[in-house]
């Protein structure tokens, strides 16, 4: 890796990058009734607890739905490059533990599927004047076995 | 109980207006409801008026009169005018005041909202990673319904049209150039599926209402119309609302409109099917397909033969956004939901003019949602 990177925030997902184990999102599961959380939250809003665990969230799930992004966020809050590459977002159902909102690598329309397998990732998606890369999760198309 | 009743119904066009502050649009709204109810502003005993933009849209009492009136300022996202009438009619419900006004007013800059995450609960990086946008909500809820109910892109584009044509024959309406489903489905996608066309816009205006006393209203008018109930609903956990980092898994939970939706009708003892003409929120024309379903208007899937069949058009069975909806109207945020009401009081009149909807419809029934995930019904009648 030659240029220096940072999350977008601490405590969103794992970091630093270990080459050993897939990067996983940092949620939260509630003491009292198990209600799980993203990104983490210490106040349940099912039960009022306010007693929480750290869990680190399933790497994989399907696409539930997803849309495209092609035009520039305003900014702020957006804080990506001026020069605008359209993205796509999708929430990911991940079994058990909830849906969550992200970015999709693929930005294409057509080669997204409402169900279709899906795996967690990181990505760059800003860089700072000092040539840092900001980077935050993203979930990719996973190639299907044998295809 | 006593009943409220709608006297006067005022609206300032929607669009944008240079030079022309939101307090003045208000006033001006304000004015043309007083005019419409035949009394004048020191009668007004008490009033409720929203806005996103205006910190103080209280101010108003400066342009129109220091009458000490109580006025409060409300604020509900995209419900507020829903909220404003509600509080307005239960003013004269309970007792507290004989005459009040509902008023809203807003004026937005250009382009999507661009609003600080924090101030909705939510963390920064939501909106710096290109996530905060309600547009992709809109995207992505009718990309789901589009695959699980059948909806086609066709569907969409025959709403935007509809839409557009009405607020063609709508001279308060901000886009009046009619769009062929050809050319709504020509124009740029902006989140998939939903392109330029099919998408409002923020914008400028205001409107307001008079409301009296059910055994008063003679005294002004010979056709009041009558609320017959008001609803609000914020979301229930496990519904998929907009703004919403993660939801929980599980059977998908109601939308706050549904919720809403169900409230006003029992409260008003008036069921969907006796609904003659409805204003439904249309942020996007996806929005409008699923907002038929959700305010018990029809069945999930049915809109794609529903609106094919013109079902929805002026002189349909169920006339939807008669005066252009959001779509046409653009979007100022504490005024919609008040537009939507004018609408229904001149359909319930039959002095909508050449967008009358014909025979003597006797309901109307209006709706919004909007961030973080609330609705507001109001259900009138003749």
């Amino acid at each position: 890796m030659t240029l220096n990177q940072k999350p977008v925030a601490e405590g969103l997902f794992t970091w630093p990058p270990d080459a050993t184990a897939p990067p996983r999102l940092i949620g939260s599961e509630c003491v009292a009734c198990g209600l799980i959380s993203f990104p983490a939250a210490a106040d349940c809003v099912r039960c009022a607890s306010q007693e929480s665990r750290q869990r680190l969230l399933s790497d994989r799930g399907t696409l539930w739905t997803y849309t495209t992004q092609n035009f520039r966020p305003p900014s702020p809050p957006y804080d990506g490059p001026d020069a605008f590459e359209p993205y796509a977002v999708g929430y990911i159902e991940l079994p058990g533990e909830l849906l969550v909102e992200a970015r999709l690598t693929e930005p294409d329309p057509e080669k997204l599927k409402v169900g279709q397998d899906m795996r967690l990732t990181l990505v760059p998606y800003a860089v700072r004047d000092d040539g840092t890369e900001v980077v935050t999760f993203a979930f990719t198309p996973m190639e299907k076995e044998g295809s | 109980m006593t009943e409220a009743v709608i006297i006067g119904a005022g609206l300032h066009p929607f669009g944008r207006f240079p030079g022309k502050p939101a307090l003045d649009m208000g006033a001006d709204a304000v004015r043309l409801a007083l005019a419409d109810a035949g009394v004048t502003w020191p009668q007004i005993q008490g009033g409720y008026i929203g806005s996103y933009e205006v910190a103080n849209p209280d101010a108003i009492v400066g342009r129109l009169g220091l009458t000490g009136v109580p006025l409060r300022g409300v604020f509900n996202g995209c419900a507020t005018a829903g909220t404003a009438i509600a509080l307005a009619a239960r003013a004269i419900e309970t007792g507290e005041h004989d005459l009040t006004i509902a008023i809203g007013l807003d004026k937005h800059p250009r382009g999507a909202f661009a609003a600080d995450p924090s101030v909705a609960g939510i963390p920064s990086w939501y909106g710096q990673t290109g996530l905060f946008l309600t547009t992709h909500f809109f995207g992505m809820k009718i990309n789901r319904y589009m695959h699980d109910h059948g909806i086609s892109h066709e569907t969409l584009a025959r709403v935007a049209s509809k839409n557009f044509r009405n607020a063609a024959g709508n001279d308060k309406a901000w886009r009046r150039t009619p769009l062929t489903p050809e050319e709504v489905l020509a124009s740029p996608v902006l989140n998939y599926p939903l392109r330029q066309f099919m998408y409002c816009g923020p914008n400028e205006g205001a409107a307001a209402l008079i409301l009296c006393r059910a055994d008063q209203a003679h005294k002004y008018t010979g056709k009041p119309v009558r609320v017959r109930s008001t609803a609000l609903r914020s979301r229930r956990l496990g519904a998929f609302e907009v703004q919403s980092p993660s939801f929980p898994v599980g059977e998908p939970v109601a939308s706050p409109t549904v919720d809403a939706s169900l409230a006003a009708y029992e409260s008003a003892g008036i069921g969907p099917e006796d609904v003659d003409v409805a204003q439904l929120q249309d942020t996007d024309a996806g929005s409008e397909i699923i907002h038929m379903a959700e305010n018990g208007l029809c069945k999930d899937g049915e809109q794609e033969r529903l609106i094919a069949e013109g079902v929805t058009e002026i002189g349909g069975r169920l006339p939807v956004n008669t005066d252009g909806g959001l779509l046409g109207n653009g979007e100022p945020i504490g005024a919609s939901g008040l537009r939507q009401i004018h609408e229904i009081v001149l359909q319930l009149r039959g002095t909508a003019g050449d967008r009358q909807i014909p025979g003597t419809p006797r309901v109307g029934y209006t709706h919004l949602y909007g961030a973080p995930g609330a609705s507001a019904v109001t259900i009138l009648s003749t």
